[in-house]
């Protein structure tokens, strides 16, 4: 069986869906932050396959996902160390929870 | 490899070098000359400002096999931005110095510079590589800087909020940029703006509505606008300056470049319409949600949605002459904003109040204040002899140079109305502060000398770039 390019395009879009939906619907700030992950994930995984794909000759979608999972992860670092800060304030890290700003 | 491109870099080296020095005085100060550091980095950053200027007649060059580009235009960006940054510094040195940020005011003039220094790359690029990571070292230090008082609860809270929405948005702009690369087989501005046009369809739109998106998240444009107020609110004011201003004329810039520069060629099919229905809904939401706020910092957040809202109307004229409106709007922007928000710190430092009603009756205690006050709600609402006046003007006629569309012209009929809508709510301020009576209005204080040089620039700024049509003309003639 061939294993074309749309065998990996599904499930990144779909791991991709999973991330949106999860960020919109999980409480936990850390679940949030997974969801955000499997985001990017899901991009990182578009890039290798279009560059493995459709442009085997060059090396950029490999060059942007190295980028990519650096940048995810300095990001994660950033989010837990705020996180970990509104922890010691609040004792909490329930998004339901931060709503002193509104409207 | 050819190390001599590197000159190409001047500006981008240049803040390097300011920023390791600050570093490094932060670093290994005595406890004793520390109170220096805040200083120190101003005159630095003023050193910088006045060697973008010599740099502003330096020829287009490009480096790094094309993925950095320079040109008088982003040069002139840059200068702006730089202006912006060292009012910035010069504001906050006395809250810089307070009580509870004074342990750690170094990083507060590192990381504003780490920031520069992305937005700098984030212009210059010319690879979306490149720009991802200019765009990230843009905004993750901001994220760093919006928690910055520890001891506030809410700038934790809207620390949390800045940091999940720039990632949410971050991922969705790599999305699309995915989709896009895996349409045109490259990621350089010119490879795509070859390729795009016989490529588009429908995965061509979907991916371009992924980068609006995106960026719409970066420079809140409503839909895309719901973290700005809570974060401005939360934020220390002299981040919150910081990000109003720099980061969003950055990030416009960007926007323009990429939009025009990338996708210039599917102009109407594509992105013409998706930016026409969010310049609508940014000017008109951002204003009628300004209406009704309280605090003075959420009324600028909201006042800073809807003038995104008209930054965007130069980008979509999709001309030379939007590209010079945009940079005079975002140096006009620069003055009024920096000068409201100024007004606004220096009153929360010495007494903490930020609330609209807090200002009753401000124009007996302290008439030079408010003064300033009124004349950035007038440049911002766009009273004509004023700077406002002219960038709008300019944008307006930037959105409709060249065209017979009937479709902008109600586009800016719009934009002019809710100019008016807007007079509204920037004249309640001035009424608090002139005609309100208070039993106890802010009582007479004196600003700190900074914080007072800080506003007479912006003041300057505000009235000279209404009379002095020098400016404008200078970018005119750049941009062409």
């Amino acid at each position: 069986m061939d294993i074309t390019l749309i065998w990996y395009l599904v499930p990144a879009l779909v791991m991709f869906c999973c991330g949106v939906y999860g960020f919109l619907t999980r409480r936990n700030m850390i679940a949030m932050l997974i969801s955000l992950e499997l985001m990017l994930n899901a991009v990182d995984i578009n890039f290798v396959v279009f560059n493995r794909y459709l442009y085997p000759g060059s090396m950029e979608g490999w060059m942007f996902t190295l980028f990519g999972i650096a940048i995810a992860a300095a990001e994660t670092a950033l989010a837990i160390a705020i996180i970990i800060n509104l922890f010691r304030v609040s004792k909490n890290i329930d998004v339901r929870d931060t709503t002193k700003m509104k409207y | 490899m050819d190390y001599s491109q590197f000159l190409a870099l001047k500006q981008e080296i240049g803040l390097l070098i300011v920023f390791l020095l600050v570093f490094l005085n932060d670093t290994f100060a005595s406890p004793k000359s520390a109170k220096a550091v805040p200083a120190i980095a101003c005159i630095w950053m003023l050193a910088l400002t006045c060697f973008g200027f010599c740099q502003a007649s330096a020829p287009a060059t490009e480096a790094f096999a094309g993925m950095y580009f320079t040109s008088p235009t982003i040069v002139a960006i840059k200068n702006i931005l730089n202006v912006g940054v060292l009012i910035v510094l010069i504001q906050s040195v006395k809250w810089a110095n307070s009580e509870f940020t004074a342990v750690r005011r170094g990083e507060f003039y590192e990381l504003i510079l780490l920031t520069l220094l992305g937005m700098y790359f984030m212009i210059s690029s010319r690879h979306f590589l490149m720009f991802i990571i200019g765009l990230e070292t843009a905004s993750l230090p901001l994220c760093a800087l919006v928690a910055f008082d520890k001891n506030r609860y809410e700038s934790h809270e809207a620390a949390i909020k800045y940091v999940l929405t720039a990632v949410f948005s971050s991922a969705i702009l790599l999305m699309g940029l995915s989709f896009v690369y895996g349409l045109c087989g490259t990621l350089y501005y010119e490879g795509i703006y070859l390729a795009v046009s016989s490529n588009f369809g429908v995965m061509m739109v979907i991916g371009l509505a992924f980068l609006i998106a995106g960026f719409g998240f970066k420079l809140s444009l409503v839909p895309f606008h719901l973290w700005t107020a809570d974060v401005y609110q939360g934020a220390p004011t002299s981040v919150t300056s910081y990000l109003s201003v720099i980061s969003k004329g950055s990030a416009a810039f960007a926007f323009l470049v990429v939009l025009t520069q990338v996708f210039g060629s599917i102009y109407s099919q594509a992105w013409e319409w998706m930016l026409y229905a969010l310049i609508i809904l940014t000017i008109t939401i951002g204003n009628l949600f300004a209406m009704r706020q309280v605090n003075m910092k959420r009324f600028l957040a909201f006042s800073s949605i809807s003038q995104a809202g008209y930054i965007m109307l130069a980008v979509i004229g999709n001309n030379a002459m939007g590209v010079s409106a945009l940079m005079f709007y975002i140096l006009v922007y620069v003055f009024s904003n920096l000068a409201a928000f100024g007004v606004i710190g220096a009153i929360e430092n010495a007494t903490g109040k930020v609330d609209m009603t807090d200002y009753n009756g401000l124009y007996k205690t302290n008439p030079r204040l408010s003064f300033t006050m009124m004349l950035a709600m007038f440049s911002l609402a766009g009273i004509p002899p004023f700077a406002g006046f002219f960038s709008k003007f300019f944008v307006f006629t930037g959105a409709l140079n060249g065209t017979n569309s009937a479709a902008l012209y109600v586009l800016v009929l719009i934009a002019l109305i809710n100019t008016i809508i807007s007079l509204y709510y920037y004249l309640l301020v001035v009424k608090a502060m002139f005609i309100n009576d208070s039993e106890n209005p802010i009582a007479t204080f004196r600003s700190a000398c900074t914080e007072r040089l800080g506003m007479w620039i912006c003041v300057a700024g505000i009235i000279g770039l209404g009379i002095v049509s020098y400016v404008y003309d200078y970018l005119l003639t750049v941009v062409a």
